[in-house]
């Protein structure tokens, strides 16, 4: 079947584009999802995508020309098709703006890709990024399996996703943690005890501002630090404690306690246990901690769900467990995605502090430094102790300071009085 | 080329009528090659003049019933040649309105019998036509008797609906084999102008396609208003006589002999593939006798494509249209929706009416799908108490974790025209909950599919 490539428009404003450079020629093999053109907007560079796969044909226009959205520009023949199946003569179906809106058949679609803001990813968006056209069972699957239905390609009419673009989606994101341990009541009035995984909080129209304003001056995502030193002189007795009655039975190490008392913390301060989402904030009613961890070509972030309802042997068993894993390869992916906030720790790399960056969606990270021996003066007097600097990176749009703040000041708390974990 | 067209479609049903009404729709020059009335089976002797019958039936039982409503029409009389002339009339507007569609859309009606000839050619009579871009065959299927028992269609004791449907009494006695959609709906008519009707269904209950539900129900009300109903029989013999027929009935351990006036052979349908040159164009058929077509309906000789009947089950209409238009569009170069074989709704027209879409409760079963079944019945719907027709319910199978709806069934008053919602719903993946959330006009029937609805959600509110 012949799937012919229109002229597209990203936004409905768009009236016709230049063709800058075409990347696949006449005769190329192409996939899709593959990029065909390179288009001038009025306002952008954006990417031409395939949208089947076949051998790019009858290419009409040529390049630094500029022809008018709808129009069809070439065809995609697939398999054992020597000709298009009449595109000429078939009234061209459906005005730049019914594309831009989603309906319509699509050849291809256009992509924000190289050009002025190459920053941003160049994934399926379809044209209006905040509406996606999907059935209602779709959305209810793709909830339930953290799917982002703005990545996924639909195949219903007009792009819609439908129930077969989720099956197979649904099974391989199921949590790969169940948990051991059954749970009391919850125990802070802050987290929403039972119901949904989460609040998703449409975002007002400051935040919206906000968020606008601090991407353009920051980057794509912005951070800022905040920087305490935590006495960690209990929390090293309570470990040495711990360790030495447990014998050989596996270490507690001071990461377990941090991971601990940082999942309790966001128990506390859920406005930092929360996914940035373009158009809301995804207030997460569950804790699940990633770790940092370095591997041979670079790092991932496997992850301890419900945390904050797991003691200290089983975070420890955990995080060696999916730690292992990752050096050997063999983490499924449900094991590294889906976290809602992240901690990374360079203290066995006798680092003091250091700032780390956030692993979006996620508005949080914690760099974790090396515990280590200073003079500090307690009640008038140099006495040595046992302390380590956490720093902790911000996602502007989601924490203010001192949001951010409070948060630390509790788990700085937390971890110089390890029995508030009780609590 | 007077003789040469983009699209050439063999046979004027309702597959092939829809089709070329498309296909000249989409700019390309269309032939149909009819030997008969367009509009085929459906429009001349199958769907429209049954439906025209059991108005007549309809109006007869609901007259049996007036008294109770207030309104004394004294004795009914009922005159079964009266009805069929009222229902050939309605068949032959409906085929002159399809001719009429012919030539509103300029589609060229070739009448005689068409041959296939290989290279995309059609015979009819002395004339050849070229099809530039395909031809279809839509040819359609025919009653069948059983004349390995006996029962070859003789057209005056042993019958098919054809003859059924030009009959100008009603016989005195009727025996009914086959108790699937076209069985059911004649058990009715026939019923209803005073035939004593005998129905003998091999399968283990009447509808054996639709839910289990639904059968019982059918049974339950068949056998009170007098309609004999024999499932799980086997005709061992039939005799026909020159004014009776003796059939031999084996059923529960038992074997009966009947005598009736007639007999009526609504047992299954064979497809008309035969002497339209299928094998000299490479046209395979399967091991099912459809012929074999890919997922575009294309058959195993490029440029020959399939629809309706032909083309496989389910033998519906509605099922014959969409394929037509489907693979019309595919001609003109366009995508068209893909076809869900699996939400073509299914419909028998008898009282009360059973119609469904999706799977029955026993194939959720056999496939071990997780599902909650939500049931209303008429008897607790205001409108369906107000018009006396609380017979039957609104069955839906919810698929436990998302909602989907698995399957529906409904048995009752306009059952034909309520189970659309419902397909609607499945086309596009509305779940149970945005069909309930939908605000339903009261009184209606409609509320009893919101009400199954609630009810699979174990939130029913007028029960």
């Amino acid at each position: 079947m012949a799937t012919n490539v229109y002229m597209e428009a990203l936004s409905p404003t768009m009236e016709e584009g230049r063709v800058v450079k075409w990347h696949k020629g006449d005769g190329d093999a192409v996939k899709t999802g593959d990029t065909l053109a390179e288009v001038e907007t009025d306002k952008a560079v954006m990417d031409l995508i395939a949208r089947a796969d076949g051998v790019l044909r009858q290419v009409s226009v040529a390049e630094g020309q500029t022809v008018p959205v709808g129009k069809v520009v070439a065809v995609i023949l697939g398999p054992g098709e020597t000709s298009a199946a009449a595109p000429a003569s078939v009234p061209s179906p459906r005005p730049a703006v019914a594309a831009a809106t989603g309906s319509g058949e699509r050849g291809a679609v256009l992509n924000v890709g190289s050009g002025e803001r190459g920053a941003v990813p160049s994934v399926a968006t379809p044209a209006d990024a905040t509406r996606v056209k999907a059935s209602p069972l779709a959305r209810r699957m793709a909830k339930d399996a953290g799917v982002d239905l703005k990545l996924v390609t639909g195949t219903g009419p007009g792009g819609r996703v439908t129930k077969r673009d989720l099956e197979g989606r649904a099974v391989a994101t199921q949590p790969a943690v169940q948990r051991e341990v059954p749970l009391p009541a919850p125990r802070s009035p802050v987290v929403g005890g039972g119901g949904a995984a989460y609040d998703d909080v449409p975002l007002t129209q400051i935040r919206k501002t906000i968020a606008k304003r601090l991407v353009t001056s920051l980057g794509p995502i912005p951070h800022f630090f905040l920087t305490t030193e935590v006495d960690m002189e209990r929390a090293a007795e309570a470990r040495d404690a711990l360790n030495q009655q447990r014998g050989d039975q596996g270490k507690i190490s001071y990461n377990d306690v941090i991971i601990k008392a940082t999942a309790l913390a966001l128990v506390k301060h859920r406005a930092c246990n929360a996914w940035f989402q373009d158009d809301h904030i995804r207030y997460w009613n569950e804790v699940h901690i990633g770790i940092a961890v370095a591997v041979e070509d670079g790092l991932i972030t496997p992850v301890i769900r419900n945390a904050d309802r797991k003691s200290l042997v089983e975070i420890g068993r955990e995080a060696r467990e999916l730690a292992e894993k990752a050096r050997s390869r063999r983490l499924q992916p449900t094991e590294y995605t889906g976290s809602t906030f992240s901690v990374s720790n360079l203290g066995m790399f006798e680092i003091d502090q250091f700032t780390a960056v956030i692993n979006p969606p996620e508005a949080g990270i914690l760099a974790i430094g090396s515990v280590t021996q200073k003079p500090v003066v307690v009640g008038g007097q140099l006495a040595p102790g046992r302390r380590m600097r956490i720093t902790m990176s911000c996602d502007h749009r989601v924490i203010d300071g001192a949001t951010g703040a409070a948060f630390l000041k509790t788990l700085k708390q937390m971890l110089e009085n390890p029995l508030a974990m009780l609590l | 080329m007077a003789n040469t067209f983009d699209v050439i479609i063999l046979g004027g049903g309702p597959a092939g009528y829809v089709a070329a009404i498309r296909s000249a729709q989409l700019g390309m020059t269309t032939a149909l090659v009819e030997k008969d009335k367009l509009g085929g089976v459906c429009v001349n002797i199958g769907c429209i003049p049954t439906k025209a019958l059991l108005h007549s039936a309809h109006i007869a039982s609901m007259l049996r019933d007036a008294k109770e409503f207030g309104v004394e029409a004294g004795a009914v009389k009922t005159d079964y040649g009266v009805a069929m002339q009222r229902s050939r009339k309605v068949s032959d507007q409906n085929s002159k309105g399809v001719e009429f569609l012919m030539k509103k859309n300029k589609v060229t009606v070739v009448r005689g019998t068409g041959i296939l000839q290989p290279g995309r050619k059609v015979k009819v009579g002395s004339d050849v036509y070229d099809a530039k871009k395909a031809v279809l065959i839509a040819t359609g299927s025919r009653v069948k008797g059983l004349p390995q028992i006996g029962l070859e269609i003789n057209k005056t004791t042993v019958i098919s609906s054809d003859e059924a449907l030009f009959l100008e009494k009603a016989p005195t006695s009727l025996a009914i084999i086959g108790a699937g959609a076209v069985g059911m709906e004649f058990a009715n008519i026939f019923h209803a102008f005073g035939t004593k009707v005998t129905l003998i269904e091999a399968l283990a209950r009447i509808l054996p396609l639709e839910d289990a539900e639904a059968s019982d129900a059918l049974t339950r009300s068949y056998k009170k208003r007098g309609i004999e109903v024999i499932p799980a029989a086997k005709v061992k013999k039939g005799t026909p006589a020159k004014d009776k027929v003796t059939l031999e009935v084996e059923a529960g351990g038992a074997t009966q002999k009947l005598e009736v006036a007639a007999v009526l052979m609504a047992a299954g349908r064979a497809v008309n593939t035969e002497n339209i040159g299928l094998a000299e164009c490479g046209v395979q058929i399967n091991e099912r006798g459809f012929i074999k077509v890919d997922k575009n309906l294309q058959t195993t000789a490029p440029g020959y494509y399939a629809i309706g009947d032909v083309a496989g089950p389910p033998m519906l209409a509605h099922k014959g249209m969409r394929e037509g238009v489907y693979v019309t569009e595919l001609l003109a170069g366009q995508k068209p929706h893909s076809i869900k074989y699996d939400n073509v709704p299914s419909v028998t027209y008898c009282q009360p009416e059973v119609a469904s879409i999706g799977l029955t409760e026993d194939l959720c079963k056999e496939r071990k799908l997780e599902y909650v079944a939500g049931r209303f019945p008429f008897s607790a719907n205001g409108r369906a108490r107000g018009t006396g027709e609380t017979e039957g319910f609104v069955k839906i199978l919810r698929e436990k974790k998302y909602g989907e709806i698995l399957g529906a069934h409904i048995v009752g008053a306009q059952a034909s025209e309520l189970i659309h919602e419902l397909t609607v719903a499945r086309e596009n993946e509305y779940t149970v909950e945005e069909v309930e959330l939908a605000i339903h006009a009261h009184p209606t029937l409609s509320e009893a599919v919101a009400q199954a609805a609630l009810d699979s959600l174990g939130r029913v509110v007028d029960m």
